[in-house]
């Protein structure tokens, strides 16, 4: 029985499970055969593409869209997966307003840029609904590398590495493979468990175990592993959160974003999730941005991101931005939380309205108060779990080259490893080259 | 609002649209919804001897070729003349014409190249109060097989001599429908003139093979796993038709005779272009066959608007005013010296004039790390494939350099006066220029 909107507290049921049903359903509709044609065909093939320098995989775009021009989008997704194995999570998540699409030439000429997120899904789709794996295993190389973490940096490691004819135990710490792809990533950008679908097809490459349940520094050690396998990649994301300085944050009501994140990814009834009232986020991300469209496809009534820096500078794309004014969320910036107020449980916070003159960010001590039952904390997440030993660049491992750190034998790449953007597809970048080049060592 | 009134031939229409022989003018029906949508005029669908009528495939007569988003560009068919009772179809003229009496009414025709033949049908044709004729030598399928058609269009002295026979037994005007499937278009069309015709159209349909189905390798359209050339027409066919119209325009023996221009005609500009080269009126097919007669709306209303930015007020105006200008290679000036510009304000940077010159042309665009392409004056050749491979209009264009300018090409400078090949120093053939 749906409670409505208007329901006090952080509650279940806001919504009838229909809308629900609704409200989840794939942000960008995946595009028919014609659709795809047409959208392909606007494609310039540049010389020496700029979209191609952006894409942190290096996807040959204008390639793919002329598979797909000339009737084949099969041929299209596997030049995608060449070089990006994750292609089909990276066409749904990537913020391509950033990266490949930002730079299309048609962006530059019309503000209409290729719809190359769109069109490497429709090739990559083609390629799993064939249910064959494109790629077949080199000649066994005798070697065994350990990968830790199964988000998109292990799995794009592990898969290279098999493919290159070594066999790969990747040990991950949760019940389910994938990481962020699976925990984190908004659910109406990865629908239909497509996650789960997309690690399947992977692992037909063969030569891959996944080990869940193992995890670094509980039931595994950087020693043991190093002695046991010709190789270590370190993948283990980022576990930890950033602490939120305010008062009253151990209230209830008041929880990491990534949490709630999880919980929404891995609810079998959507209808069962609670949510608040009057739903406050802290920060400017885009797990900010998930979380606050989240809760209010939950049916959440109001919604308000909150930012403590301008608007240029959150961490979110505009377009996430708009994405969530799209949905009804608030976007307040330049104010910082001082505290969180209610009898237990949370009921107001407190924001204090900033300016940041040179770089320093001061309150004004201007303060408003706005209604909160729950409190999301997206301030960030941590590394956790690294290995002791291990040098650290500021809050990251230093790697140096194609992900190697400072142990020898041990590489390291995706949200963990320091250097690029914490995004999917730099992280099944980081994985594929520190494979490529711990092949090189163990093949030398 | 220029008044697109035409006369051709002392055959009026109040537009000089009209719709060619092909299954828009197959009956009565479509013809009345035509004329009533505004068309100037239609040259019936082909007509054939008394008797038993022709029959038609039963599978799929059409074939396409598409362009971004399925447009249309190239339609082949391989239907015959009408498959109807020839009595049929002048009962049916002659009521439409009398409806109709402001609209130009052709019956095109096509009977065995034999003089009886054509003494038989003609008088009845005459009975039906059709404005004239149009002698079906193009069609390039079926009927050629027969000695008909294209079979006879090939052969310049059977035209002349069928045309000599309308001319005896019909006392209206004679148009000649020409096939382009012949390698000298002038031969035919002077074999017309000949003849004694009125005028002639072009071009019919061209032999064409639209594609081959890759899994039964059967050529499209297929019939039980078989194909068959058929004729070609549609937007991809006009460059062939305006340089075959251009042929006849300004060759001697032909200059003067009327033309009515056929192929690809889409939209307005290509009507006017048609009639620049010489043709008095247009006949229009597969784009009505694509979107409708009401593209006659946007045909009409586009030709006056073009007119009257020019200040033209009669289509005869136009007929014609590009024929000067069309020439052979020997005669262009090759003291014309251009060079390809690129406007940075407009380019994009896509990179496609770099790509087409350094690998196809001759490396005279230059690349930077930060994608700025600019042209090598001292190596472009003004060859034009630059602009015409930008996507975006009017960012690269052709500009001529000034006489006393030094070409920084060759080293010479640009030379003031008109000289061609016939007089040039590297022509064995040359002439001392007088
Ligand atoms: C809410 C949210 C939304 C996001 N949305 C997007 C988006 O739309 N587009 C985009 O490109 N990026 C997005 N990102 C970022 C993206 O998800 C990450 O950059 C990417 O998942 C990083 O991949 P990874 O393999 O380095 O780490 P993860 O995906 O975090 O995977 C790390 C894996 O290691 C495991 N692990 C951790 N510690 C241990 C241990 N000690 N022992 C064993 N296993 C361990 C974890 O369980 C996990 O499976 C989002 C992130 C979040 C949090
Ligand atoms: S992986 Fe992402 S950035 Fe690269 S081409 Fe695909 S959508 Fe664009």
């Amino acid at each position: 029985m749906a409670q409505g909107q208007m329901a006090p507290g952080i509650v279940s049921g806001r919504l009838s499970s229909d809308e629900l049903t609704s409200n989840f359903t794939d942000l960008h509709p995946p595009l028919a055969p014609h659709e795809a044609a047409v959208a392909a065909d606007r494609c310039y093939f540049c010389y020496d593409a700029p979209c191609v320098a952006a894409c942190p995989t290096e996807i040959d775009i204008p390639l793919f869209m002329r598979h797909i021009q000339a009737g084949q989008p099969e041929a299209a997704g596997e030049t995608i997966l060449a070089q990006n194995i994750l292609g089909g999570m990276c066409a749904r998540v990537c913020p391509t307003e950033t990266l490949c699409e930002e730079a299309c030439v048609r962006e530059a000429a019309e503000g209409a840029p290729v719809e190359i997120g769109r069109l490497q899904r429709y090739a990559t789709d083609s390629v799993m609904a064939g249910g064959a794996h494109p790629f077949d295993r080199a000649a066994p190389t005798g070697k065994t590398v350990a990968v830790i973490g199964a988000g998109p940096a292990g799995l794009a490691c592990a898969h290279r590495l098999a493919m290159l004819g070594h066999d790969v135990v990747i040990h991950e710490s949760k019940p389910k493979p994938g990481g962020l792809n699976e925990y984190g990533i908004a659910a109406y950008k990865s629908t239909n468990n497509f996650a789960q679908a997309e690690v399947d097809w992977l692992m037909q490459i063969g030569g891959i175990t996944i080990e869940t349940g193992s995890v670094l520094g509980e039931t595994i050690s950087l020693d043991g592993l190093s002695t046991n396998y010709d190789a270590v990649f370190l993948s283990i994301g980022l576990a930890g959160v950033n602490a939120l300085r305010a008062g009253g944050i151990d209230k209830d009501g008041v929880r990491p974003a990534v949490e709630f994140i999880s919980d929404v990814r891995q609810a079998s009834d959507l209808a069962a999730l609670p949510v608040g009232r009057n739903v406050v986020v802290i920060g400017g991300g885009m797990t900010a941005v998930d979380a606050a469209v989240k809760s209010k496809l939950l049916g959440a009534e109001h919604v308000t991101i909150a930012y403590r820096r301008g608007r240029d500078a959150m961490g979110a794309s505009r377009y996430e931005q708009d994405l969530a004014a799209s949905h009804g969320v608030k976007i307040m910036t330049n104010v910082q939380p001082v505290a969180v107020h209610g009898n237990g449980a949370a009921a107001e916070i407190e924001l204090e309205y900033t300016s940041s003159e040179g770089g320093q960010l001061t309150g004004t001590g201007e303060v408003i108060r706005l209604p909160a039952d729950q409190v999301l904390k997206a301030i960030g997440q941590t590394l956790e779990g690294a290995p002791e030993g291990l040098k650290l660049d500021g809050n990251k491992i230093a790697v140096t080259g194609a992900g190697r750190t400072s142990i020898t034998g041990v590489w390291a790449g995706g949200d963990c490893a320091a250097g690029g953007e914490d995004l999917t597809v730099t992280a099944v970048a980081e994985g594929r080259d520190a494979a490529m080049d711990i092949h090189a060592n163990l093949t030398a | 609002m220029a008044d697109l009134k035409t006369n051709f031939l002392g055959i009026e229409s109040p537009n000089p649209y009209w719709l060619a022989s092909a299954p828009p003018t197959d009956k009565e029906y479509n013809v009345r919804r035509a004329f009533e949508a505004g068309w100037g005029g239609v040259v019936w669908k082909t007509l054939g001897s008394e008797g038993p009528p022709v029959v038609n495939v039963n599978g799929p007569r059409y074939g396409a070729i598409y362009g971004a988003d399925r447009r249309l560009l190239g339609l082949n068919n391989i239907e015959l003349i009408t498959d109807r009772p020839l009595e049929v179809n002048l009962e049916e003229m002659a009521r439409v014409k009398a409806d109709y009496p402001d609209r130009a009414l052709i019956a095109s025709i096509m009977v065995p190249c034999e003089e009886e033949a054509w003494k038989a049908i003609l008088p009845r044709v005459a009975e039906t109060g059709a404005d004239g004729i149009e002698l079906n030598f193009g069609c390039p399928h079926g009927m050629s097989e027969r000695g008909m058609g294209s079979a006879v269009g090939q052969v310049p002295e059977y035209i002349e001599m069928v045309t000599r026979w309308c001319k005896k037994y019909y006392d209206r005007p004679v148009i000649v429908k020409l096939t382009p499937n012949i390698t000298d278009i002038r031969k035919p069309a002077e074999a017309a003139k000949n003849g004694g015709a009125d005028a002639v159209s072009l071009i019919n349909t061209i032999n064409s093979i639209t594609s081959v189905n890759l899994d039964t390798f059967s050529p499209e359209p297929s019939i039980d796993g078989k194909g068959s050339h058929g004729g070609y027409c549609g937007p991809a066919v006009k460059p062939i038709a305006l340089s075959m119209v251009s042929e006849i325009s300004r060759a001697q023996a032909t200059h003067g005779l009327p033309i009515s221009g056929i192929g690809g005609v889409t939209t307005w500009r290509d009507a006017a272009e048609f009639m620049a080269l010489g043709c008095g009126t247009v006949q229009v097919c597969t784009a009505a066959m694509t979107y409708g007669f009401k593209i006659i709306d946007e045909l009409t209303a586009g030709l006056s608007k073009w007119m009257d930015e020019k200040g033209y007020k009669d289509v005869s105006e136009i007929v014609g005013l590009a024929v000067p200008n069309v020439t052979d290679w020997q005669y262009l000036n090759l003291n014309y010296v251009a060079k390809a510009k690129i406007d940075q304000d407009q380019c994009i940077k896509c990179g496609r004039c770099y790509a087409a010159c350094e690998d196809t042309s001759h490396q005279a665009i230059s690349m930077s790390e930060d994608r700025v392409f600019e042209v090598m004056d001292d190596e472009c050749v003004a060859c034009n494939l630059c602009v015409d491979v930008c996507p975006v209009d009017g960012c690269i264009s052709m500009e001529p350099m000034a006489a006393g300018e030094v070409d920084p090409r060759t080293g010479r400078e640009v030379q003031p006066n008109y000289a061609n090949w016939t007089t040039h120093p590297n022509n064995p053939m040359a002439k001392a220029a007088e």
